[in-house]
């Protein structure tokens, strides 16, 4: 395939950006999206330009590292993939392919396509610990949890925090991530003692971070590689509203 | 956002029961609209009413402004078509656009009853009330009314089609079952109370 890549190059924090444009010839529909972005480097290197700073890591879909917003969407346009996990066969030959950072003021970009997304380890943070008793190891079955529970704290774990949420949401928003976190802990009786206290941090912190508010357009479930359901922020809800209520 | 939301979508209910007494002739509505007016609670339930707008709009627009500074660069390419309805993206217009229709509204009715007082009078059961029935369905003969009502029912029900889901989830009262119930239900009352609210002027326009 041939392609035209319009991307956003940004010298670093401070300078003002702007967009590039590079043609790039015989890419494999087989190639991944980073694997293209990888020619397109090799062939910058080799002309003597600076390569396309992007983030990436396990390009497997589970670190939650790559991040870009391809043509309008959040990971490119292939549903429930991160964009490791994105192929070029989801274009067409001759396309024009448009690559922005994640934009969120609480993102700021670092340099080309990077973007800090430290805002959200401040919101982990915040979130404090959960206690654990020290001594023997306990019996694996001592506390009982019923498979139900037990699935939807999995499926709220599933987050990889990459941020897609914040990058789709028109409002900026974090809760889906921040739902995610307060809920993987929420129906566990682990966790239960700092319940309230995490519930109201996190979002406390989220709000202080410049993240915006949410209003429900499910933008975010449907972008999220994970398939992380806005249930999730219903439950937010719930636990931060009791957490209010008992302060 | 979503309390203020929800009481203004049992102010729409009542409103729109009210309304119906129309399609029961002059002696009914205006009978409905007499005991609205002089009825104790609804005196103390008005200004409550304006608060609940008041609010309404005041944290709306407070929402918008920090939800549009939380994206200080925007993007060059935006495609949110396939992950969200149009309405859950333009409340804020869509609430705006209900707003004009409600200045206009109210200037047709409200003011007219109760400031100006172009309204006649009627006798129903010997005791006299205003003859708001006339005073509807002579504004319903201006075929750009019918017109400016039918379009302010429209935009009301996209606000709603979103709104009514958004309210139960705000306040935490959703999961993946609810959800769908919620949306259909908030859906089926978008429908009715915005077409409920459209067919009036239509109706008086043709029919009578
Ligand atoms: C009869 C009139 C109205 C009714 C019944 C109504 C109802 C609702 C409801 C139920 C919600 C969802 C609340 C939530 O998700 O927390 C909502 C949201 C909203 N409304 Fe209204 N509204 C009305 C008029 C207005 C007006 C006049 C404005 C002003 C511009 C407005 C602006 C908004 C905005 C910006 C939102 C937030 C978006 C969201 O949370 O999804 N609305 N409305
Ligand atoms: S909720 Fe989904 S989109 Fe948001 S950070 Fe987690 S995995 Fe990414
Ligand atoms: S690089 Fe790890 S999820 Fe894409």
């Amino acid at each position: 395939m041939n392609l035209k890549i319009k991307v956003w190059r940004q010298k670093n924090a401070k300078a003002k950006g702007g967009f590039e444009t590079y043609d790039i010839k015989d890419v494999s529909p087989d190639s991944s999206f980073l694997e293209m972005l990888d020619i397109l480097n090799e062939q910058l290197i080799n002309e003597g330009k600076e390569p396309v700073a992007f983030d990436h890591d396990c390009r497997e879909g589970i670190c939650g590292m790559c991040s870009l917003f391809i043509n309008g969407r959040a990971h490119g346009p292939d549903d429930d993939v991160t964009t490791c996990q994105l192929h070029m066969r989801k274009f067409k030959d001759g396309e024009t392919v448009t690559i922005e950072p994640w934009r969120s003021g609480a993102f700021p970009v670092i340099k080309d396509l990077v973007v800090d997304r430290n805002a959200f380890e401040k919101i982990m943070h915040s979130g404090g610990f959960v206690s654990v008793n020290t001594g023997g190891v306990p019996d694996g079955n001592a506390i009982l949890i019923p498979k139900e529970d037990a699935d939807e704290a999995m499926d709220a774990a599933a987050c990889i925090g990459c941020g897609a949420c914040v990058a789709t949401c028109k409002n900026s928003s974090a809760m889906l991530f921040v739902a995610a976190k307060v809920s993987q802990f929420a129906k566990l009786p682990q966790g239960k003692p700092e319940a309230a206290r995490r519930a109201r941090n996190m979002v406390a912190k989220m709000d202080e971070l410049g993240f915006g508010g949410c209003t429900n357009t499910g933008a975010c479930e449907a972008e999220c590689p994970k398939g992380i359901s806005i249930s999730h922020i219903a439950r937010l809800n719930r636990e931060y509203l009791k957490a209010k209520i008992k302060e | 956002m979503s309390l203020s939301g929800l009481f203004l979508m049992v102010f729409l209910v009542v409103h729109l029961t009210v309304n119906c007494f129309l399609f029961a002739g002059a002696d009914a509505f205006n009978t409905a609209a007499n005991f609205m007016v002089t009825n104790p609670i609804i005196k103390v339930v008005e200004p409550i009413l304006a608060l609940g707008f008041i609010i309404h709009i005041a944290w709306s627009i407070v929402i918008t402004i920090q939800n549009m500074r939380a994206r200080p660069v925007g993007y060059n390419k935006l495609n949110q078509g396939k992950n969200s309805t149009f309405a859950s993206r333009n409340m804020f217009v869509l609430g705006g656009l209900v707003l004009s229709f409600l200045a206009i509204h109210i200037a047709n009715f409200y003011v007219k009853i109760k400031f100006t007082h172009e309204v006649g009078e009627a006798i129903v059961d010997g005791v006299a009330m205003h003859d708001t029935y006339t005073l509807v369905t002579n504004l319903f003969t201006v075929w750009w009314y019918v017109i400016i009502y039918v379009i302010g029912a429209i935009f009301l029900g996209f606000h709603l089609s979103h709104g009514f889901w958004s309210a139960f989830q705000t306040i935490g009262f959703s999961n993946d079952i609810w959800r769908k119930r919620l949306n259909n239900i908030g859906r089926a009352y978008a429908v009715i109370v915005a077409g409920g609210f459209a067919l009036i002027p239509v109706y008086f326009h043709f029919v009578q």
